[in-house]
């Protein structure tokens, strides 16, 4: 079945979902059939599943707890599948098969360190979510502080975190979907941009969580399908994989082992950070702990979300192992059939290519619809959270400082979705040919210096002032953007300057000290009354965030 | 949601017992956590070649594959473990503790 049939088929197969791609060689020779049928078949049924659950969550969604939070009515391990959801991304499952292809064990070094978050986050936070929060993040830490200040800067965090992660969300939604469908490159960002605003605004958090789900377990499936089609090739042995794959990678046995990727101790632990802390202030992570009725249901979350992020992180590494020996030696697979050139498609695409070699047409048309349909969970995820941040943050609390009804509330975080989508698709539109690699590490960047510490001393920290807060919060912000800005990713490969003006990548590892300090030293010299107000609230506070009690919908279930 | 709940819940002997013992759990599972994995780190960055021994003699598996693989599962399990703990443990005394600042 895999004789030299395959190779036949697969080229033609090849040049036929490749053909749309400017840099596809001797294109002219072959017919042009630019349309994936079985990924955008698989992808129409995946959208009108969705949209079926959206009309049903949408006639579910009554109440604003309805619309933010799912009504807290969403299971423990529900919810688990859906923290995964948002966290496995479209870059998680190409980029690090990617890496790993290119560099082997490095790109299993980032799936620890995004692993490494979850662990702190349970133990340190995840019950205190819960117990504390409503329907943003901002209700924690504004709990004691001053709503209209600190509800502001935590909306302007969330808010970065969200148009920055869109911005690399969209521009490789759009490159994908043109390289796997197809499609012109504005009209994939305009589908995602649609797709995204109708689950948010009709379906709300219970339609957002379900395309989670969903997603959640196509990725995982469709991975593992992957990955067994490729290790029966292998037998089922990892050492029989590893010997070939080390035989053939033109780096030999230095990819079983860390690499020269993460050899600069301060990008290594910068890195480290920014993905831990970062994770714990993403908002649309953090707003799933709002879903579930109670701490018990949270934990229980968490505990299924690490299994899914977990077996999906040795999934996609032992794909791009198993890409190095099935994709690296065929020919079919690079530019002009030279396997030392350019793979086709780009660094991203071992993922896809390695389903095509083991599985066919239909099984990439599946990997790629799942793509795609990861992109939209995601998106939608970050949609969800950027449009509470605007409705529930800045009009309902800041603006109307909570003299708002619940319709008008939830209105404005429709129309504020509805403003993120168009947002999202010209953002996604003006920055198609720029390199938005560095707006991930941004977005977690800032996650981790300006949501993370505010987030974590409000609960953790009796002294913390709103002026602390505030303070602490823009320097976060301020500085982590600064050092991406000055770095190599934006100021040489973007700006186009010759060298960086600063020389490390990861903010976090300066920005997010440099916060908690701000916060420390701003709270402590403020004497005012206010601040002693906000420090004596702190101790009802604890006992809710400890004891559950007087928790949004905590009674009911 | 009243002030003297939570002024009845904090001077129960029992908050305090059970605040301290949750604490020093979850604190302590974060730096076990923390320690691991700045290790890992650590040793990534500076001294790459340990984890480069192959796993035995003529292998290609290096140990660096079931230590990375054991970290990811080894936290999993930790997890576990909190949730074990506060089943069983914390969200009984927790209910209790509740229940008697109501009456």
């Amino acid at each position: 079945m895999r004789g030299s049939l395959r190779s036949g088929v697969s080229v033609l197969a090849l040049a036929a979902w490749t053909s749309c791609t400017l840099a596809a060689p001797a294109a002219g020779e072959i017919q042009e059939q630019p349309l994936n049928v079985h990924a955008i078949v698989m992808f129409l049924i995946f959208v009108a599943a969705t949209l079926g659950i959206t009309y049903w969550a949408a006639k579910r969604t009554r109440t604003a707890s309805d619309y933010y939070a799912a009504g807290g009515a969403i299971t423990g391990t529900q919810n688990g599948l859906a923290i995964a959801g948002d966290y496995m991304s479209a870059a998680t499952l190409l980029g690090i098969t990617g890496l790993v292809y290119s560099k082997g064990y490095d790109g299993f070094i980032y799936g620890i360190a995004f692993f490494a978050c979850w662990p702190i986050i349970m133990f340190l936070m995840a019950e205190r979510l819960r117990n504390l929060g409503r329907f943003t993040f901002a209700d924690i830490t504004s709990y004691r502080l001053d709503q209209r200040k600190v509800r502001t800067m935590a909306a302007i965090g969330s808010l970065a975190v969200v148009v920055f992660y869109l911005i690399a969300q969209m521009v490789g939604a759009g490159q994908l979907i043109k390289l796997l469908f197809g499609l012109p490159y504005w009209l994939a960002v305009v589908v995602v941009g649609v797709m995204m605003v109708i689950y948010v605004t009709y379906g709300g958090m219970l339609a957002t969580s379900w395309v989670q789900i969903i997603k959640a377990c196509l990725l995982l499936g469709g991975g593992t399908i992957v990955l067994g089609l490729a290790m029966s090739q292998f037998g089922f042995n990892f050492e029989t994989l590893a010997a070939k794959a080390v035989s053939v990678h033109k780096d030999g046995l230095k990819i079983m082992a860390p690499g020269n990727m993460l050899a600069d101790p301060i990008n290594a632990v910068g890195l480290g950070l920014g993905v831990m802390f970062g994770t714990a202030g993403l908002p649309h992570i953090l707003m799933r702990f709002f879903t579930v009725p109670n701490a018990r249901q949270a934990r229980k979350s968490v505990f299924v979300a690490t299994f899914c992020i977990g077996f999906f992180f040795c999934v996609v590494s032992l794909m791009g192992l198993s890409a190095i020996v099935i994709v690296g030696q065929n020919p079919a697979y690079f530019e002009g059939g030279n396997i030392a050139g350019t793979m086709i498609g780009g660094t991203n695409m071992p993922a896809l290519h390695l389903a095509h070699a083991v599985g066919g047409n239909l099984l990439l048309g599946f990997l790629a619809a799942v793509a795609f349909a990861t992109i939209l969970a995601v998106v939608s995820g970050l949609a969800l959270a950027g449009a509470s941040a605007l409705s529930h943050d800045i009009y309902a609390n800041a603006i109307k400082l909570g003299k708002v009804s619940e319709g008008a509330e939830v209105r404005v975080s429709k129309m504020s979705s509805l403003g993120l989508g168009v947002l999202a698709v010209l953002l996604g539109i003006l920055f198609e040919n720029l390199n938005v690699a560095f707006t991930v590490g941004l977005a977690f960047g800032i996650a981790a210096s300006c949501n993370f510490p505010v987030l974590f001393l409000s609960m953790y920290w009796k002294g913390l002032t709103t002026r602390g807060a505030v303070a602490g919060g823009l320097v976060g912000l301020i500085s982590a953007v600064a050092i991406v800005v000055f770095s190599q990713a934006v100021w040489v490969t973007v700006l186009g300057n010759a060298k960086p003006l600063f020389p490390y990548e990861q903010p976090a590892i300066f920005s997010m000290p440099l916060a908690f300090f701000v916060c420390w030293l701003v709270s402590k010299l403020d004497t005012s009354a206010q601040a002693a107000k906000e420090r004596a609230a702190f101790e009802d506070q604890y006992v809710r965030a400890q004891t559950g009690f007087g928790a949004a919908g905590a009674v009911s279930r | 949601m009243s002030t003297d709940v939570y002024e009845r819940i904090r001077s129960n002997p029992k908050f305090a017992e059970l605040v301290t013992k949750r604490t020093r759990f979850a604190v302590g599972l974060s730096i076990l956590v923390l320690v691991i994995f700045y290790g890992f780190i650590l040793v990534v960055a500076f001294a790459p070649t340990l984890l480069a021994k192959p796993l035995w003699t003529g292998a290609a598996t290096t140990i660096a594959v079931p230590i990375g693989a054991g970290i990811i599962w080894f936290f999993w399990l930790l997890i576990g473990y909190y949730i074990y703990r506060a089943n069983r443990d914390f969200d009984g005394i927790n209910a209790d503790i509740v229940k008697e600042a109501m009456k």
